[in-house]
């Protein structure tokens, strides 16, 4: 193929990366910059919203697109809530010690794959498309459902961004972010802005699942990858910022997309990485972090 | 007197393994083999980790250069097992020192994700060199060329013995690096780095040397798997294996020289007994440590020598 | 009973085959049945199965087909006359967790074998340590790592062709009938390494020619991206992925094809398996070409034995499970447990196995049998065994998609599988 459309291919697929894990790195980044809390499970809870996409897909008839839109919407109400209930009955409890919540996530990743596996069993499930629009360019095919993860990503990540900004529970997680305690003494109730935060950090990682889902079926191990990119692109950005999150998806997903692409794929996955470790050993506070020590 | 409870304790537990090895029935007999050899690899990561406060998430990093620098000498050079041995030892130090050279100039969460990256481009690695390593699937090591010296590995009392001499030159060394000033500063350097910088030591200089110590000790347990256990393979050198002596750690108890064993122990007793009654075993094991972090946070010996006020670290250092 | 083992002991075989003639036994008791054994208690045979990790959807078949596998053989009088139990241990498809549960097998439920183990790495963690214990151990995952020499004497693949001779029957109809220019993607670790080594040789000593090899780094999700490697002038595209992202991989091969002009496409079946054909976006797989070394859909003319054993593990004409349409089988491999048994009973007869005490008698037993019969015990087709390097040959089957189904369009000789032998573990030592 001539390097232009090899390039275009790149970038398109790069985005669609980006996209997907701007999303759920949002999710580890709120957790993360407002609780302070290193969420192992945080790819458990994408798993288990592909997997109740999956559900949604076999339980609601007519056509895919219907039970798409519900999944979008039921899925991460679940996930969420199931988040919100780990946070009170563990997390909490555990005063959010930085090693313990390490162990209790890992055992929660635990609990949560092996529900997946009991319950949905071992095999890579498709779920089918809200719609099937292929498109034909000169060089090759392309997806148009693909495309549309990427506006749909765009317009989750916009309401995100405006309920932080711009609403009371947005301010209240802010000031939270800032100082718990003078938040508790104006009367904030901490706890119930923890569990929030929890529950959305989950939902939009649930959301991500379903968008996705239908690209790379559900399956009980897929938490895995989306842990270990989030928590890059949540470092790289630097901790709490969600500005730097997202310029960190993108850069992480497109040069992900046009490394693998020209160069051998796993000397390019190699090389990334290292790039990505030495990025952070002479940048520790990340790109758009400030130095806090 | 301090010192000498606390090694009456540790002699007591080598004593009690050197036990076993008579009383114990094969099946326990050839697990405790292989736990000691992993403890010795927990034991690495708790002096990161439980003494000097590096949490480290690419530890499996070093147990690799342990195992496939000893591995590859015996399968590719023909190498003696003694000498295989001594090079997995090393490699797992020089790598822990690059490494720490890099990655110790972050701390906290920008740490852990530095060794995890780290350790996840030597996985990459020796997938990539497939035509030596033979990949995830990896290299049986032949039973001929794992003698050492006139002790032959593949025999399960041989196998005991040597895992038992390894575990116990790693435990009582443990114990005098802790018990010495330099495992002071470790710890000083855990609780303030700031206070022990303003007292004269260079934190940089002190991680350095207690990362590289770890490396050794990773090595040493990776080098040893390889050769008592005759597998050589990437998946040993996967995220999951640096996760696993976090968890041992953590569930034997965090900055207890003991603490690593215990972990490796019940952790796979665990998993063998959970997997006996129950389909879903991976649940019990979520649970496990989900009720572990609730009820004893510290891990089973840190909440027993908390408990114990002043005497316990008598016991337990 | 037509099929007949081919064994040494004809004398063992002749009492077998008397109690099997007795249809009757079967409606017997338990006591009636094992009434021919010295000792009555049961043979202990343990599964080391991938119930959880990377290999759970194999797993969950590979339970059912050696479940199923047991029922016949007890129901025919068992092993020596004796019934047979089957323990199954999950390995968490992890190669240290493998070699505990070998030991588990030999030193703690005392089993008089070890067998089942299908990814290659668990068995190369594991064959060591069954090697030291001096147990049987049998396995699956058609890896030439058996054949290669790189195991030990007590390692065994008696129920399954390896990769390398699959590879090497294929290549000559591949190259006449879909393309000499060839581009290969494999997944970039050991397995896919086999596919590449040995195809790759064939095809150049078949007039061929791999003109790019596209190896995919094992932790991909998604390959959209690899896709524009693939040279222009490529006549056949041959890819064999596995792992729970294979049905990706398919998907996006077929937007990126599209309506567009594409290469011939041959897969192993392993990019499909468990995975249903009629699954969206796989309609572009009309026409291409797959190896299966066992036929998911029932064939035209199958044997009665193949009848009986699609109706013993539970699998309807589609490859699906009869009571879940939507469960597609591991049909292509899963055949290789069933033999497995059965070879192993073939060997424990031929040895007059008694217990754990006749396990090196077994071992050499077993590398005295030359062959299996097709038959209910070996369902998949015949056998020819290599005594010398443990390893079965059997034949292999290339199948089309024609709506929707795949339809054997050609099935290999036994000796277009063969190649020189690499080991001879007879004379290696115990």
């Amino acid at each position: 193929m001539e390097f232009g459309p090899f390039l275009l291919l790149a970038l398109m697929e790069g985005l669609v990366t980006a996209a997907v894990l701007a999303l759920t790195a949002s999710g580890l980044s709120l957790v993360f910059g407002i609780m302070r809390v290193v969420n192992v499970a945080h790819g458990a809870f994408f798993m288990l919203g592909a997997v109740l996409a999956w559900f949604t897909a076999q339980w609601v008839p007519g056509p895919p697109a219907v039970a798409f839109a519900v999944a979008l919407i039921v899925c991460p109400l679940i996930v969420g809530a199931i988040a919100a209930l780990a946070d009170t009955a563990i997390l909490k409890r555990l005063n959010y010690e930085p090693e313990a919540t390490i162990v209790a996530t890992i055992g929660l990743l635990y609990i949560l794959e092996q529900a997946a596996l009991s319950l949905f069993g071992p095999d890579a499930r498709p779920v089918p498309a809200p719609f099937n629009i292929r498109l034909q360019l000169p060089w090759f095919g392309y997806s148009g459902y693909k495309l549309a993860v990427v506006a749909a990503a765009i317009i989750v990540l916009l309401g995100v961004w405006l309920i932080l900004k711009h609403t009371r529970a947005g301010l209240v997680m802010r000031a939270t972010q800032i100082d718990r305690d003078t938040a508790r003494a104006f009367g904030i109730n901490v706890d119930r802005v923890y569990a929030g935060v929890f529950a959305m950090g989950a939902g939009l990682a649930a959301i991500a699942a379903v968008l996705i889902v239908p690209i790379q079926q559900a399956h009980y191990l897929m938490g895995g990858d989306p842990l270990l990119l989030s928590f890059i692109v949540v470092i790289i950005g630097g901790l709490g910022s969600l500005r730097g999150t997202l310029v960190a998806a993108l850069l992480i997903g497109l040069s992900d997309g046009v490394i693998s692409t020209f160069f051998a794929p796993t000397l390019a996955k190699i090389i990334a990485t290292l790039v990505v470790a030495l990025v952070l050993v002479f940048r520790p506070q990340g790109l758009f972090g400030t130095r806090t020590t | 007197m301090n010192g000498t409870r606390a090694l009456a304790l540790h002699l007591g537990v080598l004593a009690l393994l050197l036990a076993l090895h008579f009383l114990a029935p094969s099946y326990h007999h050839t697990n405790i083999a292989r736990i000691m050899v992993l403890a010795i690899y927990a034991m690495g990561y708790n002096i990161a980790f439980g003494y000097t406060g590096l949490l480290s998430l690419g530890h499996a990093l070093l147990f690799g250069a342990g195992l496939y620098g000893a591995g590859l000498l015996v399968y590719h050079a023909d190498a003696h097992a003694t000498l295989a041995l001594i090079a997995g030892v090393l490699a797992g130090g020089a790598l822990a020192f690059a490494v720490g050279l890099l990655a110790l100039r972050t701390a906290g969460v920008a740490f852990m994700i530095v060794t995890l990256m780290f350790a996840q481009a030597g996985y990459l690695t020796i997938l990539y060199f497939g035509s030596y390593t033979r990949g995830d699937e990896g290299i049986v090591i032949p039973r001929a060329a794992r003698m050492l010296g006139s002790l032959d590995l593949s025999d399960d009392g041989t196998r005991y013995l040597v895992a038992l001499t390894l575990f116990a030159i790693a435990l009582l060394c443990n114990l005098a690096l802790v018990r010495s000033p330099f495992g002071r500063v470790m710890v000083a350097m855990r609780e303030n780095e700031e206070r022990s910088r303003m007292l004269g030591y260079n934190p940089f200089t002190v991680k350095l040397a207690a990362l590289t110590v770890s490396g050794l000790y990773s090595g040493l347990s990776g080098a040893a798997y390889g050769l008592m256990f005759g597998y050589v393979g990437a998946g040993l050198a996967s995220v999951q294996y640096s996760i696993l002596p976090m968890l041992y750690v953590l569930l034997g108890g965090a900055g207890t020289v003991l603490g690593p064993f215990l972990g490796a122990l019940l952790m796979f007793y665990l998993i063998d007994y959970a997997s006996s009654v129950t389909d879903a075993h991976q649940f019990v094991t979520g649970a496990a440590l989900v009720l572990l972090v609730l009820f004893a946070p510290k891990g089973i010996l840190g909440t027993i020598r908390a408990r114990a006020g002043a005497r316990g670290a008598e016991w337990l250092p | 009973m037509s099929n007949k083992l081919i064994t040494p002991n004809p004398s063992r075989r002749a009492v077998l085959g008397g109690i099997a003639a007795g249809g009757a036994l079967l409606t017997t008791g338990l006591g009636a049945r094992f009434a021919q054994a010295q000792s009555s208690a049961p043979i202990k045979l343990g599964f080391q199965l991938h119930r959880t990790g990377i290999g759970a959807s194999y797993g969950r078949w590979y339970e059912r087909t050696a479940t199923a596998a047991l029922k016949v053989l007890n129901d025919a009088g068992g092993i020596n006359g004796r019934p047979v139990e089957i323990l199954f241990e999950d390995d968490g498809t992890d190669p240290k967790r493998g070699a505990e549960v070998v030991e588990k097998f030999a030193t703690q439920h005392k089993c008089d074998i070890g067998f089942g183990t299908l990814f290659s790495h668990v068995v190369m963690g594991s064959a060591p340590r069954a090697g030291e214990l001096k147990l049987p151990y049998f396995v699956v995952s058609e890896g030439h790592h058996v054949a290669s020499g790189a195991l030990n004497r007590w390692t065994l693949q008696p129920g399954i062709t390896d990769v390398k001779s699959q590879v090497l029957s294929m290549a000559p109809w591949v190259l006449q009938n879909l393309g000499k220019k060839v581009t290969m993607v494999f997944p970039d670790y050991a397995f896919g390494h086999d596919h590449r080594d040995y195809f790759t040789q064939a095809v150049q000593a078949n007039g061929g020619e791999v003109i790019a090899q596209v190896a995919i780094p094992p932790t991909e999700t998604t390959f959209t991206r690899y896709f524009p490697k693939i040279p222009r002038e490529t006549e056949v595209l041959y890819h064999v992925m596995v792992g729970p992202a294979v049905l990706t991989f398919v998907k996006e091969l077929g937007e990126f094809y599209g309506t567009g002009a594409r290469p011939e496409i041959f897969g192993f079946i392993d990019s499909l398996e468990a995975v249903n054909i009629a699954s969206p976006g796989l309609e572009f797989l009309e026409g291409t070409h797959f190896w299966e070394g066992h036929p998911r859909y029932l064939q035209e003319g199958a044997s009665e034995a193949e009848l009986a054993y699609r109706a013993a593990v539970g699998v309807d004409d589609t490859g699906a499970s009869v009571s879940d349409p939507a469960d597609v089988a591991t049909y292509a491999h899963m055949f290789s447990v069933w033999e497995t048994l059965f070879a192993v009973k073939a060997g424990m007869e031929a040895a007059g196995y008694q217990g754990p005490d006749d396990r090196q008698k077994f071992v050499e037993a077993m590398e005295a049998i030359a062959a299996f019969d097709e038959g209910a015990e070996h369902p998949q087709g015949p056998k020819v065994f290599n005594g010398k390097t443990h390893q079965a040959f059997g034949l292999q089957s290339i199948s089309k998609v024609e709506g929707g189904k795949l339809k054997r369009v050609h099935q290999t000789t036994m000796e277009d599988g063969f190649y020189p032998d690499e080991v001879d573990y007879t004379t290696m030592s115990f």
